[in-house]
């Protein structure tokens, strides 16, 4: 499972990124980081981005992005 | 001289702060990577002078992005005896990484807490006491915004700065390679020191995020606003104009006329109908400019132009772009400059050219004033605002055509992942200083090339100087008939072509010429220019005016951020190119239909 699949309110824990360095780098500094919950507040029209709270961060990023995201224990 | 940096993350008020201690006037946005040059200041510390200098915000100085590379450049390169690094309380969870990073590179320094006042709503506590002693560095916690603890701040700095020992270049170059167990000890600190409510009340954020960025209302939404918004400088900024004009030519039928009455005819003329009109109609303008600029500070520091990213970035990844360059594209409409430059925070080559090629099309401030101008000459006050708000959709339409086009040549996969930061409203202060900072870029622009742009256009259209002005056996005159195979299809009244031709240098001289070349000003100007043009020829060199190459200024930037003349030659010919074919798609299709 990764953030793709998560439904607007759901939220659940990442277990792994799956990024390459730079990427990787940017995530963590917006807070991701493996064993944080991430919660799906939105997800925009046609294919658009995804909107997610990370602790107190509110991060946009695109579907791909989001399927770099693996989670676990949905709830 | 001693030398302080300031340093933090995108979006902590960094700029905020830097304008607060220096007193000077940065532009401040709530938009990772707005401060893309590097700024520095003198200030009073302790009794001596020292230099302070502002950083890109970075999230850390192990990234990828030119931003990063900058200041871990800067670092490596000059010696810093203190750093300032500032920090969003409301987000120290993940921000304080930074400081501790600092910390193991061996820089002297404070840590500022930001946005005390939000944090204290927000239900976040921090001792920081506690944190002080973990950090081993003075934390002072302030609001840059309101200038609360600046003073505390710049105390903890003076005592700093002579007692912690500084660390050279060179030092500071091979320390910059470790940072693993960074993220466990944070974990650890922020249990120790740091309480945060499980969930914030950032309701209001919530709400307004809630409408704004509702799935099908969000975009109208968002043009409506706009809609409004120009509507309102539109409705506001028209009287203070007509007062400024009243008053220009009330000095100069009072004051100058008879002032220069003994001076030759040539000079007189020079002086009055060229430099004093052309001069004038142009400075009548910035009452539209402070007003444009105070509305555009206003939707830059709330926080919405992140909105506008996310709803815009579906659509703008079809032309091949993303949601960061839809909000350079609106950044664009102050001034395409620093809209070129914000684009060093793409890391793709490919998507930052693809990006820079559209931003030309944003119809900036200069622009606005050339058709504020015409529009109020050519059309009745109901049909003014919205034909302003059709030159604004056009100015999206050929910038999106254009990425289309060129998207294939320039593909990129760069991933998008982007902050949406809680709305903030920008305190009077920072309004101020940015109205202010705006007068201050035109009169320098004024002094620079306006000046000299209708000395030319005088001369141009005053010799030689036994034709009647203006008229064809001027060398104006000359020129425009050269260059009418080209712009008579498309409408554009010989006289107009001089205007062209100098608006290349700036836009703003496009105005002031027309001031010099019909030798009237103010209503006068108007009259005869709503006498001499319909509103279809007025339309297409409005059009034209639009969409052709914005200024001098931006095709050097051009140059400079692409580091490749072939790009900014390309851009260049490209929006002539486009310019003339819209042109004369609206022109004739407008003839043919009998206009």
């Amino acid at each position: 499972m990764t953030l793709y699949n998560l439904d607007p309110g759901q939220s659940a824990y990442i277990c792994s990124i799956d990024a390459d360095e730079g990427l990787y780098q940017r995530m963590l500094a917006l807070g991701f980081r493996i064993g944080k919950r991430v919660e799906m507040i939105r997800r925009a029209r046609f294919s658009g981005p995804v909107h997610v709270r990370i602790g107190t961060t509110d991060v946009m990023m695109r579907l791909t992005e989001a399927q770099r995201v693996h989670i676990r224990n949905i709830s | 001289m001693k030398r302080i940096a300031l340093l933090g993350m995108p979006n902590t008020g960094k700029s905020t702060l830097f304008n607060r201690l220096s007193g000077a006037s940065a532009r401040v946005g709530n938009w990772p990577g707005v401060t893309v040059d590097l700024m520095s200041a003198k200030i009073l510390l302790g009794g001596h002078i020292v230099e302070l200098v502002d950083l890109p915000g970075i999230y850390d100085f192990h990234g990828f992005s030119e931003d990063e590379m900058v200041v871990r450049h800067f670092f490596e390169h000059n010696s810093v005896d203190l750093v300032f690094v500032i920090l969003n309380a409301t987000q120290i969870e993940r921000q304080l990484a930074l400081a501790l990073e600092v910390r193991d590179l061996g820089l002297p320094a404070i840590l500022l807490l930001n946005m005390e006042d939000e944090a204290r709503r927000a239900g976040i506590t921090i001792d920081t006491q506690s944190l002080s002693q973990r950090l081993q560095m003075p934390v002072v916690m302030m609001s840059a915004k309101y200038g609360d603890g600046c003073k505390l701040a710049l105390e903890k700095a003076a005592e700093a700065i002579h007692n912690l020992p500084p660390i050279t270049p060179e030092e500071l170059h091979s320390r910059l390679a470790s940072d693993d167990r960074i993220e466990n000890e944070m974990e650890s600190i922020l249990k120790s020191s740091v309480r945060i409510p499980p969930q914030l009340p950032d309701q209001l954020t919530a709400q307004i995020d809630r409408i704004v960025l509702h799935p099908w209302l969000g975009i109208p939404l968002f043009f409506g606003v706009m809609y409004l918004l120009f509507q309102f400088i539109f409705t506001f900024a028209v009287p203070f104009q007509d007062g400024l004009e009243w008053l220009l030519g009330y000095l100069r039928g009072g004051l100058f006329e008879p002032l220069l009455s003994g001076t030759p005819s040539w000079l007189h003329g020079l002086l009055l109908d060229g430099i004093y009109d052309g001069v004038g109609t142009v400075a009548a303008f910035v009452p539209v400019i402070i007003l444009f600029f105070l509305v555009m500070t206003m939707v830059e520091d709330s926080g919405y132009l992140s909105r506008a990213a996310f709803m815009m970035d579906a659509f703008m990844a079809r032309l091949g772009l993303d949601g960061r360059g839809f909000v350079m594209l609106l950044m664009g409409f102050g001034c395409n400059v620093p809209a070129l430059m914000g684009t060093r925070i793409m890391r793709s080559r490919a998507l930052r050219l693809l990006t820079m090629l559209i931003i030309p099309f944003s119809l900036c401030s200069a622009r606005l004033q050339v058709f504020i101008f015409m529009t109020t000459a050519l059309f009745s006050p109901a049909q003014a605002p919205l034909v302003l708000f059709t030159l604004y959709m056009m100015s999206f339409a050929t910038a999106f055509v254009t990425a289309v086009l060129f998207k294939g040549r320039l593909p990129s996969a760069e991933p998008f992942i982007l902050e949406l930061p809680p709305y903030r409203f920008p305190t009077l202060r920072q309004i101020w200083l940015r109205g202010w900072h705006e007068v201050g870029h035109f009169l320098r622009r004024a002094s620079k090339f306006i000046i000299a742009g209708v000395v030319m256009v005088w001369a141009l259209t005053h010799f030689p100087s036994d034709v009647p002005p203006a008229s064809s056996q001027t060398l104006a005159g000359m020129i425009s008939s050269a260059l009418s195979p080209v712009l008579s299809p498309i409408g554009i009244d010989p006289q107009l072509a001089i205007a062209l031709i100098f608006g290349f240098v700036a836009k703003e001289i496009v105005i002031g010429s027309l001031a010099v070349i019909y030798g009237l000003e103010g209503d006068a100007l108007m009259g005869l220019m709503a006498q001499r043009l319909d509103w279809v020829q007025g339309m297409s060199f409005m059009l034209f005016t639009l969409i052709y190459t914005p200024c001098l200024s931006t095709i050097a930037t051009l140059k400079s951020e692409s580091k490749s003349a072939g790009f900014a030659a390309l851009s260049v010919a490209w929006s002539l190119l486009m310019a003339w074919l819209v042109s004369f798609c609206f022109y004739q299709t407008a003839r043919l239909l009998g206009f």
